[in-house]
């Protein structure tokens, strides 16, 4: 070609050509809340095609936790969904009780109840009020989330950190709760009602919000279900499937609550079911502190539960097993087990093997964000680019979620 | 798709005509907005007030000295092999004659460091530590500018004779029960010795 033609576009036999823009939409895009990159091909405001890219946030958790005795597996799971880390803390630690076939004392997993529904209001809260954030009320986002900063206090107070709390232990609770505890918890479920009722009022009958949010990003229950979607986002499209009833762990048997559905599956189908969620969590933490059992709060699992402080400072033997549990030294039975709770976001899964070492063989998590996160760009296809927005914050994915 | 008798479809997408004139719900969401106007703020002017932490808040840590003012940490190395992020190093040393007053045991941490961009603050160093050595504070680290200020050594972790660090409240009233035990304390013959010492050179 020679020089002076370069500079002149050759007239095509269509002149008006279709031409799709290409938007990189994230990795740090303020609107995404968190790490994620979509490579959107634009026919002017309408997306044509979307190629996510998965691997932002990759923190080898799967790999690290083989080299990590059972203990210190905890801490990885913090990371996971960190908006509602205690779920999977205790994720983990009954996949580990599943395996070496520990009985929990009732009162235990009680308080396990109820730390799991408040971790389950808080990652709800962080859901909706950010779907009410990005279609441009911000008011309710403001009011709710003081009470998500109550829940992370009452955290703050059993285990002394607020998001990553790294909180119970394999076997039980380490201490029993103290008095501002138990104060804390009475007080956000006397509390929490009115707020949310407030927020409800803002946004759930307001037709402005109904308007934008209703066949918003839908999945169908079928195509749902192909991805495998579990939890909130699953029973949004219709399909009462959650672990909590499907197969109870940690005594939820005992709680009678019911499973909001939506129709459609779109956004506000989304909406509305976690707003109900919150209510149904509210009622197990009431049905638990009004059933509470007495008893110890961990289970006597002298190879794995540490001794008290006071018999370590003292006797040989619980010196001796402080050490063995500390430095990951007890025997492990081998074998290969499948645990699953209900996370803030679906069906959280710990699927372990076993080789009677120190470390798990093989440790793979089941996140659900990573399942909703490959559905998402056939969701998006053919809608506005504010609508993809929408969809991916009611569907709370969570990039900490994503690392796989 | 029902699996359960216990589902609820929660979610209404007829409009009815109150709702359609959305006027009804403008209003509703102004009011509630006016009347938050009133109420007591929730936020704190961050650097002048400071939120107070529970009292086991996992914080910045401390390496705590016995009632005589003696190093506790005998650099068993407990807490390096129980920390999940690897943030923790040390170097032992032995005690030497006429150093008892600073180290309670034969052996001592020469060096101890605890790198704190590494440290994610699990607490799993202080449920570790079998000598009440290594405790969490409610103290926050502090920021700074170069990575090798947040490698801190014993001279930032240790509390100081003077300004000692209260962690009673971490405890468990078994363990503060136990501690108050005549006869019962770590190396009870050792501050025997000591205090008898003391009494004999006055």
């Amino acid at each position: 070609m020679s020089k002076k033609s370069s500079h002149i576009i050759p007239p095509s036999i269509n002149s008006i050509e279709k031409e799709y823009s290409t938007l990189n939409l994230g990795p740090t895009h303020p609107a995404t809340h968190g790490i994620f990159q979509n490579v959107l091909q634009m026919d002017g405001e309408i997306i044509h095609d979307a190629i996510p890219t998965i691997g932002y946030i990759h923190r080898a958790f799967e790999k690290l936790a083989e080299r990590r005795p059972y203990a210190q597996i905890t801490p990885l799971t913090d990371r996971l969904n960190y908006c509602s880390a205690p779920i999977n803390n205790m994720g983990w630690h009954m996949t580990v009780e599943k395996l070496i076939k520990a009985e929990i004392p009732k009162r235990a997993e009680y308080m396990r109840v109820i730390i799991m529904e408040l971790a389950r209001i808080a990652d709800h809260i962080i859901c909706n009020t950010i779907i009410g954030q990005d279609t441009g009320a911000t008011t309710g986002f403001l009011y709710l989330f003081q009470y998500r900063e109550k829940i992370y206090d009452i955290f703050e107070s059993i285990c002394g950190a607020r998001l990553t709390t790294n909180i119970c232990r394999i076997g039980g609770f380490d201490k029993e709760w103290g008095k501002v505890t138990w104060d804390r918890i009475h007080q956000f479920v006397a509390d929490f009602p009115k707020a949310l009722d407030e927020f409800n009022n803002l946004l759930e009958r307001n037709r402005i919000f109904m308007d934008r949010t209703i066949n918003c990003g839908p999945i169908t229950a079928e195509k749902a279900l192909e991805y495998s979607f579990t939890g909130p986002n699953l029973r949004a499209a219709g399909v009462d499937y959650d672990v909590r009833v499907a197969t109870p762990y940690s005594s939820y048997s005992d709680f009678e609550f019911i499973i909001p559905v939506g129709t459609s599956g779109d956004t506000y189908d989304r909406f509305m079911v976690r707003n109900e969620e919150m209510k149904q969590s509210l009622s197990i933490i009431k049905q638990a502190l009004k059933n509470m059992p007495d008893g110890k709060t961990h289970a006597d699992l002298p190879d794995f539960f540490l001794p008290p402080k006071e018999k370590v400072y003292s006797e040989m033997e619980a010196l001796i097993y402080h050490f063995k549990i500390v430095m990951g030294e007890t025997d492990i039975p081998k074998g290969e087990v499948y645990h699953s709770v209900e996370g803030g976001n679906g069906e959280l899964g710990f699927y372990l093997i076993s080789d009677g070492g120190r470390t798990p063989y093989r440790l793979h998590f089941r996140r659900p964000c990573f399942i909703y996160y490959q559905a998402y760009p056939e969701m998006i296809k053919g809608t506005m680019l504010s609508d993809a927005i929408i969809t991916m914050s009611s569907m709370n994915v969570i990039a900490g979620e994503l690392d796989a | 798709m029902q699996l359960t008798t216990r589902s609820k479809v929660v979610s209404n997408k007829q409009l009815s005509f109150a709702e359609r004139i959305y006027l009804p719900a403008l209003l509703k969401g102004m009011f509630i907005t006016l009347s938050h106007l009133f109420k007591k703020k929730v936020t704190i002017l961050y650097p002048e007030v400071k939120r107070e932490h529970a009292p086991v808040y996992r914080g910045q840590h401390v390496l705590k000295r016995d009632e005589n003012g003696a190093e506790r940490c005998t650099s068993c190395g407990m807490c390096a092999v129980a920390c999940p992020a690897e943030a923790i190093t040390m170097e032992s040393g032995e005690r030497k004659k006429g150093e008892e007053h600073l180290y309670r045991e034969e052996k001592y941490a020469a060096k101890y460091e605890i790198n704190m961009l590494r440290c994610i603050f699990c607490g799993l160093c202080e449920e570790a530590c079998p000598k009440e050595a290594i405790f969490l504070t409610d103290r926050i680290v502090p920021t700074e500018f170069e990575r090798e200020d947040f490698i801190y050594g014993k001279d930032k972790l240790v509390e100081l004779v003077d300004k000692r660090v209260d962690v009673s409240k971490r405890q468990t009233p078994e363990v503060l029960a136990f501690k108050k035990l005549e006869g019962m304390r770590h190396n009870v013959l050792y501050t025997k010795k000591l205090t008898t010492k003391s009494e004999s050179k006055s």
